[in-house]
């Protein structure tokens, strides 16, 4: 069973317990305006606390993943004497969606089709995984015009690929291919083209069919990990594994190995 | 009040239909106490208040009991105090009833206590909870001292004990701007004991409740005296007093049954004396 909520920016598409959100202004390269980001906000959060939604999936629309925010929509915003308030704007509409998508519960996926740039980039680093289509790319383009890069960037761009790369691509803006980006471990697959939506639909379905609670306390703990000490990552665990063990889910998975039969999965 | 002796779950206390505004149960040698207003989130108003420090000295007298324990919900350990209720009272209203006389009772509580906090520890919350001697946090547990956005000021000693747990700096900022401090400021600021995931505050709580039930619980009474003196005196006199302390618990049997143990190798057996 498909539904489908309406939004003029994005599409929200719910089906067989993956909810997929598309980047919808393809003419700009899905660039951020204000409804945008309001958009997509407001439908994480639907995805978040639908009971049926386990996996989440955000793709783009036509030939890009998203060109990052609309500098179009800036226009009237740069005339001489005016200065920008950037910080506000960035806690105001871009935040919300970044530890949105790293605080829920559920895995959020990156399907990219095309280019990722400035706050683009940043909200696929944002994900917990990454497919990439042939003809994906990723560009730290801030520095281009004098910014640096946020949305979380600085902070996902080191941890996925290391300190040196991270410098590198932030300080130059250069671009990252596919098949680098899969060298350097920014992403987790490249697919062709005309597989990415069916490669992420099995992984997502493969995902939906695991035990929620244990996802989700994988996904906390590999969050936090680079900042605890492994003296508090394993009372973090040690936690999480009493947790873990009193879901239906851990029983199931157990008697169902004894039983030498598929487990069912519940989310419980 | 419902003075039940059934066994602790190690759970969520769960909601119940009493209309009490706290419940009690003991658990071994564990007192607990659960805050019990969840409509109004555990706001703490006089009548609350007076039959936790009721209960508290009950359970300090009572050999039986060694740790009292203290929960709220996941919810709300307690919002504040009943703001309508004081609205529109005098100064001389105020002076007469004197409302924040209760807490004292609670300060000079011997007995350990254990404060299970998760959601909401605001106003009176807050200042009920740095009552408590050990503080177990959720991972989602908000502290703060709001009352600067009504026109006063904390009351039950927001102003001087916060100042003393975290220092003037934060004590400041938290008390003169309102803003909430999360679980994870409030563990490295020095406010909470321990923070853990919501899941467990209560059972973790529970955990630490017992493993000082089975101390001596002369030597924990007198431990806690000794740390408490710390925030009244100076150091030679902190000092001199601890050392008082010391001596008079080797006038006790779980001095010489701790001390045996130890060096028989085995597990004492205190019997608080």
């Amino acid at each position: 069973m498909t539904t489908a909520t309406t939004y003029e920016t994005i599409a929200f598409t719910v089906a067989d317990h993956v909810a997929t959100i598309t980047l919808n202004r393809p003419t700009v390269y899905n660039a951020f305006n204000d409804a945008l980001t309001t958009e997509l906000h407001d439908a994480l959060k639907t995805a978040e606390r639908d009971a049926d939604v386990r996996v989440v999936v955000i793709t783009g629309e036509g030939k890009a993943f998203s060109s990052g925010q609309d500098l179009g929509d800036l226009k009237a915003k740069y005339v001489p004497g005016h200065v920008p308030h950037l910080g506000e704007d960035l806690k105001r509409r871009y935040d919300p969606i970044i530890t949105r998508i790293t605080s829920m519960d559920k895995p959020v996926i990156a399907a990219v089709n095309g280019v990722a740039a400035g706050a683009g980039c940043s909200l696929a680093l944002a994900c917990d995984l990454r497919v990439a289509s042939e003809h994906a790319s990723f560009i730290e383009v801030f520095i281009n015009v004098g910014l640096i890069p946020d949305s979380g960037s600085t902070w996902f761009l080191p941890r996925l690929v290391g300190l040196g790369k991270a410098m590198e691509l932030c300080c130059t803006g250069d671009k990252v291919g596919a098949e680098e980006a899969l060298r350097l471990g920014l992403v987790n697959s490249v697919v062709p083209a005309a597989e990415l939506m069916s490669a992420t639909m099995t992984l997502a379905g493969r995902l939906a069919n695991l035990p929620g609670r244990g996802l989700a306390l994988t996904k906390h703990l590999l969050r936090r990990s680079f900042e605890r000490d492994l003296k508090a990552q394993l009372e973090a665990e040690a936690f999480a594994q009493e947790t873990a063990g009193m879901t239906a889910d851990h029983t199931e998975g157990v008697v169902a190995f004894i039983e030498k039969r598929k487990p069912t999965f519940t989310g419980r | 009040m419902t003075t039940g002796t059934t066994s602790a779950t190690t759970t969520e206390p769960k909601p119940m239909t009493d209309a009490s505004l706290i419940l009690t149960e003991t658990d071994g040698a564990v007192g607990i106490i659960r805050l019990n207003r969840p409509k109004v989130l555990n706001a703490l108003n006089p009548e609350l208040m007076s039959m936790l420090a009721a209960q508290c000295e009950a359970w300090d007298k009572d050999p039986a009991i060694h740790v009292i324990l203290i929960a709220g919900s996941e919810r709300a350990w307690a919002a504040g105090a009943d703001i309508g209720d004081m609205a529109e009272r005098s100064a001389i209203e105020m002076y007469e009833r004197d409302q924040f006389a209760t807490w004292e009772r609670i300060k000079r509580v011997k007995k350990p206590l254990v404060a299970a906090v998760s959601g909401w520890a605001l106003g009176g919350g807050c200042e009920l909870m740095m009552h408590c001697d050990i503080v177990i946090a959720s991972e989602t547990a908000q502290f703060g001292q709001p009352e600067i956005n009504i026109g006063v000021m904390p009351g039950a000693g927001g102003t001087q004990r916060l100042s003393r747990a975290v220092g003037k700096a934060i004590a400041m900022d938290v008390i003169l701007s309102g803003r909430f401090l999360s679980a994870d400021e409030a563990y490295r600021f020095g406010l909470v004991s321990r923070v853990v995931p919501t899941e467990h505050y209560y059972s973790e709580a529970l955990k630490v409740a017992h493993a000082l039930a089975k101390k001596s619980s002369i030597a924990l009474r007198l431990a806690k005296e000794g740390v408490l003196k710390a925030f009244e005196t100076t150091l030679s006199e902190g000092l001199e007093y601890e050392r008082k302390l010391f001596y008079m618990l080797f006038a006790t049997e779980d001095q010489k049954e701790g001390m045996r143990a130890f060096v028989e190798k085995r597990r004492p057996d205190f019997k608080g004396r």
